[in-house]
């Protein structure tokens, strides 16, 4: 980017600043060096330059006043007060945990972000210092990574209050649907991204899993007309399922003795399964659902045996018998 | 929609913006210093000093409302009337920061959680509107495990003394007996991690703290080697190795999950909604049992050996069931 560009920017921003009158085009093609001498050329420079600054944070206000050199046409100003990062002092002890704050995002955007904060808070006075030693700070040092392909643009769209369209293939789908969202908000939870929103195709409150999104979110109406309603606590809705899940239940097992270490770690009543079972143990596992259930302990094959309730038994039989079909040569 | 050509140019002009602050709220900065501030060489600096310097407005008259100086390497602003203050943050700044924020404050057993509480405050009211729709992203932190295990960590980490662990490592079912040297603790993926030396391998490795059994302080100081680099988990957790086995399965529509569970070399659809995936493991013991855990919903298409044994665990565990 060239040189004579920042410096005309520059120099609009201050020129903007300095004046409590809105300033018509014209004047400010008088007071900013820079600008080209015809007015075509120059109106589109102008728009450019009004829409780098406002993608800069820039607040440009635009308005009129009757006493001014312009009379009533349009003009521009920035008003100091909505320019100005307020006050902020932040003790040792709070400027170290800011600076460890800035570190958490891994990747991408809200890492980009997290630093252009960081410079205009250190510009503020605030001093992070170097790198704070995070042991000392909070004992842990979170990474959290937004790498999603599809995470900018819906962070974008939440913010903006737009709603966007994506194509999404769901698991247990044969095809992919084009799915339209109202995006409320965007969690995560074990690094994996959920969008949680109202969606236009079901009328409802449904949750989207960034990873199962093909290609590009696009916007899907103006920005601002997405309505979070009242009350609504998006992490709530992500991970409250809200699925039935049954009671709990014991199961009787056999476990190979020093194998099922994972199932072990809660297993209750261990003990030695006897009668012609020997090298095997009996233990109770609790269970709510079958079909999450039976699936879990298939992964051990051979070193688990259900004896009860026989519908887990029969489901995990069933699986085995899929599965050694399924690979079948 | 930003173009990197334009975030280039605002990129700069966000820097000029914040240096003339800078330097006025600590009277004087040595050019090495702000440089090493802002992530630029000293020339860039100066550079951009001279931009601001240059800085004119002509009408009604003319005059340069910067006034700055930076001789014998120490910058100072003696003028700079409106841009003397930062510039407001920006939505997406104040959310990156506060999301940080409370999530730090999802950790257990943190050392300065009032410290913590303060600056959300601060940086909430400094923020202003702009700090509102932070709320509407969240990240949780989970997978701590023991929370007594994570303050035995921090403890043996701050005391620099080696601990033997009892873990428990899925892929293989088992539990592994280890001394670590501890380095440090890591959330990464929404999981707790120790991070240390660990003398069995003779190498850095990772632990997920909901993954240890068993945890003693030992009475031995640690010795984390001079060369032991930390690892970097940016790029993701998950390291191929070229020695690494390649397993390709194909997965039912229900089975599409294991694409989004695991780290996978390849994905391709192969319509109605079923995929074919390539992991690359060193160790296949886990796709066996990943095969038998989807059933119908997945297959071992390579290596023929590999679908030969999940054939031979699933007919070992069905002869099981006929004598019981």
């Amino acid at each position: 980017m060239s040189r004579r560009k920042t410096e005309r920017l520059l120099n609009l921003v201050v020129c903007l600043l300095a004046t409590r009158r809105y300033l018509t085009a014209e004047q400010i093609r008088r007071a900013v060096p820079g600008y080209p001498e015809g007015a075509e050329a120059f109106k589109r420079m102008f728009e450019r330059d009004k829409e780098e600054l406002r993608e800069l944070g820039v607040p440009l206000e635009v308005g009129s006043d009757r006493t001014g050199g312009g009379g009533e046409e349009t003009g521009y100003r920035i008003p100091p007060q909505d320019y100005e990062l307020p006050e902020i002092h932040l003790g040792p002890d709070e400027a170290a945990v800011l600076g460890l704050a800035a570190r958490v995002w891994q990747r991408a955007s809200m890492a980009d972000a997290a630093s252009g904060a960081l410079l205009k808070l250190r510009a503020a006075g605030v001093e992070t210092g170097d790198a704070p030693d995070p042991a000392a700070v909070v004992g842990v040092e979170p990474r959290v990574d937004a790498g999603d392909p599809a995470f900018p643009a819906l962070w974008e769209a939440v913010r903006d209050g737009r709603p966007v369209t994506f194509e999404y293939q769901g698991v247990g789908r044969t095809s992919s649907a084009r799915r339209h969202l109202e995006p409320w908000g965007v969690v995560s939870r074990r690094g994996r991204w959920y969008v949680v929103g109202h969606d236009r195709d079901r009328d409802g409150t449904r949750v989207f899993r960034l990873s199962r999104i093909l290609g590009a979110v696009v916007p899907d109406g103006p920005a601002g007309t997405v309505t979070v309603p009242d009350g609504v606590d998006v992490r709530k809705i992500a991970f409250d399922s809200g699925e039935p899940v049954g009671d709990p239940r014991p199961a009787t097992v056999r476990l190979r003795a020093g194998a099922v270490q994972g199932p072990r770690r809660w297993a209750r009543d261990v003990r030695p399964a006897g009668d012609g079972w020997d090298g095997w143990d009996e233990a109770v596992l609790t269970f709510r659902d079958v079909d999450r259930f039976a699936p879990y302990l298939a992964r051990f094959g051979g070193d688990v045996v259900v004896l009860d309730p026989p519908d887990l038994r029969e489901a995990v039989i069933q699986r085995l018998k899929a599965a050694l079909a399924v690979n079948g040569s | 929609m930003s173009t990197p050509a334009n975030t280039a140019s605002t990129g700069r002009l966000g820097r000029l913006l914040a240096l003339v602050p800078y330097v006025i709220n600590r009277d004087t900065v040595a050019v090495g210093e702000a440089a090493a501030a802002f992530g630029i060489t000293e020339k860039q600096l100066i550079d951009d000093l001279n931009l601001l310097w240059c800085v004119e407005l002509r009408a009604p008259d003319p005059y340069c409302p910067i006034d700055l100086s930076y001789e014998g390497g120490e910058i100072t602003v003696a003028e700079a009337e409106s841009i003397a203050r930062p510039l407001r943050l920006k939505v997406d700044e104040a959310a990156a920061l506060l999301i940080a924020l409370r999530t730090l404050a999802q950790i257990p057993g943190l050392h300065d959680r009032d410290a913590l509480s303060r600056v959300i405050a601060k940086l909430e009211t400094a923020a202003g509107a702009a700090a509102s729709v932070a709320g509407q992203v969240a990240v949780e932190v989970g997978g701590h495990g023991d929370r007594a295990h994570l303050a035995v960590l921090r403890e043996a980490i701050t005391a620099g003394r080696r601990v033997h662990l009892t873990y428990y490592v899925p892929a293989r079912d088992e539990n592994t007996e280890r001394d670590v040297d501890p380095m440090r603790l890591l959330v990464v993926e929404g999981a707790t991690y120790l991070e240390g030396w660990c003398r069995r391998a003779e190498a850095v490795r990772l632990f997920r703290v909901d993954r240890i059994a068993g945890l003693t302080v030992l009475d031995v100081a640690a010795q984390v080697p001079e060369d032991a680099e930390p690892r970097d988990v940016d790029g993701g957790l998950f390291r191929p190795s070229p020695r690494d086995e390649s397993v390709t399965l194909d997965l039912a529509p229900e089975g599409r999950w294991v694409a989004d569970g695991y780290p996978c070399e390849s994905v391709e659809e192969l319509g109605e909604g079923r995929l074919r995936v390539v992991l690359r493991t060193p160790d296949t013991r886990w796709v066996r049992a990943l095969a038998l855990r989807l059933a119908e919903h997945g297959r071992v298409v390579a290596p023929a050996s590999l679908a030969a044994e999940v054939r031979a665990e699933a007919a070992r565990a069905l002869a099981l069931y006929e004598n019981v």
